[in-house]
């Protein structure tokens, strides 16, 4: 056993050597600094770091700020909301596409080019479309149509969707390419088969094409959560936050305290609470992928 | 041969020469960080470059765009162990930590020199001088609570006069609206919402309940009938706000002013800079008030330089000098000029400011309506809180019994 590893080893020593650089950032840059903040958030730091242990009191602290648990209510109702539509849109505009319409390429680069913008660009040009003195309502007042309302960025009532509606513009065109890469691996027997049985197109997608694209439907739910959690640079374009605090999320929060507010405590306390929260909606998908997978293999 | 002897003789000539020249007379080099990076800003910032250029030293520019982001950079480099010669800070409580951690070196030995206990205003003083000793060098006064108004919109509207009192502010605001003007520009961002609500406090409390409010962090004040009236009279200015109002920016909200379109703005003295560079003149189109009670508040808010710890004599040099040129009364003149804001020292000739500049210089020369700036009076994370019940406050429908409970947990809290 042993020897065995040491051959193991041996054979493989270059590519060892090539991986060390990598695992070392990760185990210092990454866990590390992530160990880091997480030591920090039990600290009483205020704008430079401190050594001392103030138990959960930051904790304690950043749940009772108002201000975080609207950031947390709005990303939970941003979430839900994008995560849907983007993967319902996404889906079927894979599939339209995948009926192989003209001018397919057109369509393949109109969808997927919004995700080519950073989230900065996107969140400013849906601010100006929405912009009640600049965009669509200033352009239809300007028409004669005086009574027509879309104040979505300014309404503190509908800014989150707003907010969603950006971010669905900006994401669905990656789902979409993910999907449609997955339908295009698609046997066509399958498709063949189930014409001679006569089963309606939209139960083949439903029953058998889609469990087959299980890794790619994996791969852009973990991509589009990502970006939920992260979710920062399209808030602080389109409304930074506002009106008053109606779209606040925790990123921006983090950032606020970290870098304006000079509380670096209650800052790691409150990316620690993130960090948590990623981990269990994470540990599912993870289980999923990795233990399944091995125990049927084995 | 002969070319290559006169090579080499040339080359040890320009050695010598350089070496020589570099040890005589060596500039003194200062890398000041900062984010004065718009145009008026970085004019204003270039007058002290030219001066400490002139009087023998080296300015190294190092301009990081954001307020908080030019901060951040002079604080890493300060515990990195690398600090710049000086960095630029709001006169707030954002360098009292790092004077705590013995981080910054004192400049005492200057400010003895010019007799600061003297020249500066007593806010100022506070802010800048810690267990006796002064750490940063103010560089400007700003107040950022001016009222600014369009005298076309006002006569427009029929308001004969600007007012003067909180009832003819609102007065004027409903003939304004009456006319179909929007009587107040906001722009709903954060901080000028929090401009408003301080006006709001400074207009109506008075600059008593301001410091026993802010700076006391008294109950009883917090929990007066002054104080609820104060966040009345807040909420009563949202319906003379337009509906475009929410993440508009400050520049944004003047123009409406300088096109005529509004009425009314609160903002601090840097809006003349967008009111000049539209050609606009004082008294004759637009026009600044000071406050809405004869004894309103002038709050002192500004800039100052601080000087990391150093150890290196050539660079305490340079910080002595800067500190030296910074605040001498000349270049704060000019200094001030550029930047819209008001010279530190009350021993300067005035006659050279514009006119609302020299109302300001007049108010301020009051020390019984001088006033601290609330980032002076609180730390930044309390501050923060601060400004997040204003925003929702205007926002919201807050009740003001909610509000004021909220006030009172964020700054006893």
């Amino acid at each position: 056993m042993g020897a065995d590893l040491t051959r193991h080893v041996k054979r493989n020593i270059v590519a060892y050597i090539a991986l060390l650089p990598m695992a070392a950032v990760v185990i210092f840059a990454y866990l590390g600094t992530m160990a880091w903040s997480v030591r920090l958030s039990f600290s009483s730091s205020k704008l430079l770091p401190r050594n001392d242990f103030v138990g959960f009191a930051q904790y304690v602290t950043l749940f009772d700020t108002s201000r975080w648990q609207t950031s947390l209510g709005n990303l939970a109702i941003i979430a839900f909301f994008f995560l849907l539509i983007c993967f319902v849109l996404g889906c079927l505009l894979a599939i339209f596409i995948d009926q192989n319409v003209r001018a397919e390429s057109l369509f393949r680069t109109v969808f997927l080019y919004p995700y080519a913008m950073s989230f900065v660009v996107a969140g400013l040009i849906w601010q100006w479309i929405l912009n009640p003195d600049l965009g669509i309502q200033h352009t239809m007042h300007g028409l004669g149509f005086s009574g027509f309302v879309l104040d979505w960025v300014v309404n503190p009532q509908m800014v989150l969707y707003a907010i969603i509606l950006a971010t669905v513009w900006h994401g669905s065109g990656l789902v979409m390419a993910l999907i449609l890469a997955g339908l295009r691996g698609v046997d066509t027997e399958i498709w063949k088969a189930t014409r001679i049985d006569g089963i309606p197109a939209w139960r083949v997608y439903v029953s058998i094409v889609l469990p087959m694209l299980r890794p790619m439907i994996i791969t852009s739910l973990v991509l589009l959560s990502i970006s939920i959690v992260k979710m920062y640079d399209v808030v602080v374009a389109m409304t930074n936050g506002g009106p008053g605090t109606a779209s606040e999320v925790p990123a921006k929060f983090i950032m606020d305290n970290l870098f304006e507010r000079a509380n670096i405590g209650l800052a790691t306390a409150a990316s620690t609470v993130m960090l948590v929260t990623v981990l269990l909606v994470m540990a599912p998908v993870i289980y999923s992928q990795y233990f399944r997978k091995s125990g049927r293999a084995s | 041969m002969i070319g290559m002897k006169q090579m080499v003789a040339v080359s040890a000539i320009a050695i010598l020469a350089a070496t020589g020249v570099a040890r005589a007379e060596e500039p003194l080099k200062a890398e000041v960080i900062h984010w004065w990076t718009s145009g008026g800003e970085s004019a204003a910032i270039s007058v002290f470059a030219d001066a400490f250029n002139a009087a023998g030293g080296e300015w190294v520019d190092n301009a990081v765009a954001g307020g908080s982001a030019a901060r951040s950079a002079a604080i890493n480099r300060i515990i990195g162990g690398d600090p710049s010669t000086a960095a630029l800070f709001n006169t707030s409580r954002q360098y009292h930590e790092i004077i705590g951690e013995g981080l910054l070196n004192d400049i005492d030995a200057v400010a003895t020199q010019n007799n600061w206990d003297k020249v500066l205003p007593e806010p100022i003083i506070k802010a800048v001088k810690v267990d006796g000793k002064y750490y940063a060098a103010p560089v400007n006064i700003h107040m950022p609570l001016w009222i600014w108004y369009s005298s076309a919109a006002l006569d427009k509207a029929g308001v004969e006069k600007p007012p003067e009192t909180m009832d003819e502010f609102f007065a004027a605001l409903d003939k304004l609206k009456a006319a179909g003007i929007t009587p107040l520009a906001l722009g709903g961002q954060r901080w000028q919402e929090n401009s408003l609500f301080s006006a709001v406090l400074t207009n109506v409390g008075g600059g008593k309940l301001w410091k026993s409010v802010y700076g006391d962090k008294d109950e009883a004040a917090i929990r007066s009938p002054e104080f609820r009236k104060v966040v009345e009279t807040f909420i009563s200015l949202k319906p003379y706000v337009d509906q475009a109002s929410p993440g508009r920016n400050w520049n944004d909200t003047t123009a409406l002013l300088i096109k005529n379109e509004a009425g009314f703005q609160v903002m601090g003295d840097w809006a003349k800079g967008e009111f000049k560079q539209a050609n606009k003149e004082i008294g004759k189109d637009y026009g600044c008030i000071p406050g809405l009670r004869p004894d309103s508040p002038y709050v002192l808010g500004g800039d100052v330089f601080v000087f990391p710890k150093t150890d290196n004599a050539e660079q305490i040099k340079a910080q002595h000098l800067l500190v030296e040129i910074m605040t001498n009364p000349d270049v704060q003149v000019k200094f001030n000029n550029l930047k819209g804001s008001i010279p530190i020292r009350a021993d300067v000739d005035v006659s050279s400011l514009d006119a609302c500049a020299q109302l300001g210089m007049k108010i301020m020369s009051d020390p019984a309506r001088q006033a601290p700036d609330a980032s002076q009076m609180m730390e930044e994370f309390v501050y923060g809180s601060v400004q997040d019940i204003v925003t929702e406050l205007w926002n919201t429908p807050m009740t003001v019994d909610q509000a004021i409970d909220r006030f009172d947990k964020a700054l006893r809290g």
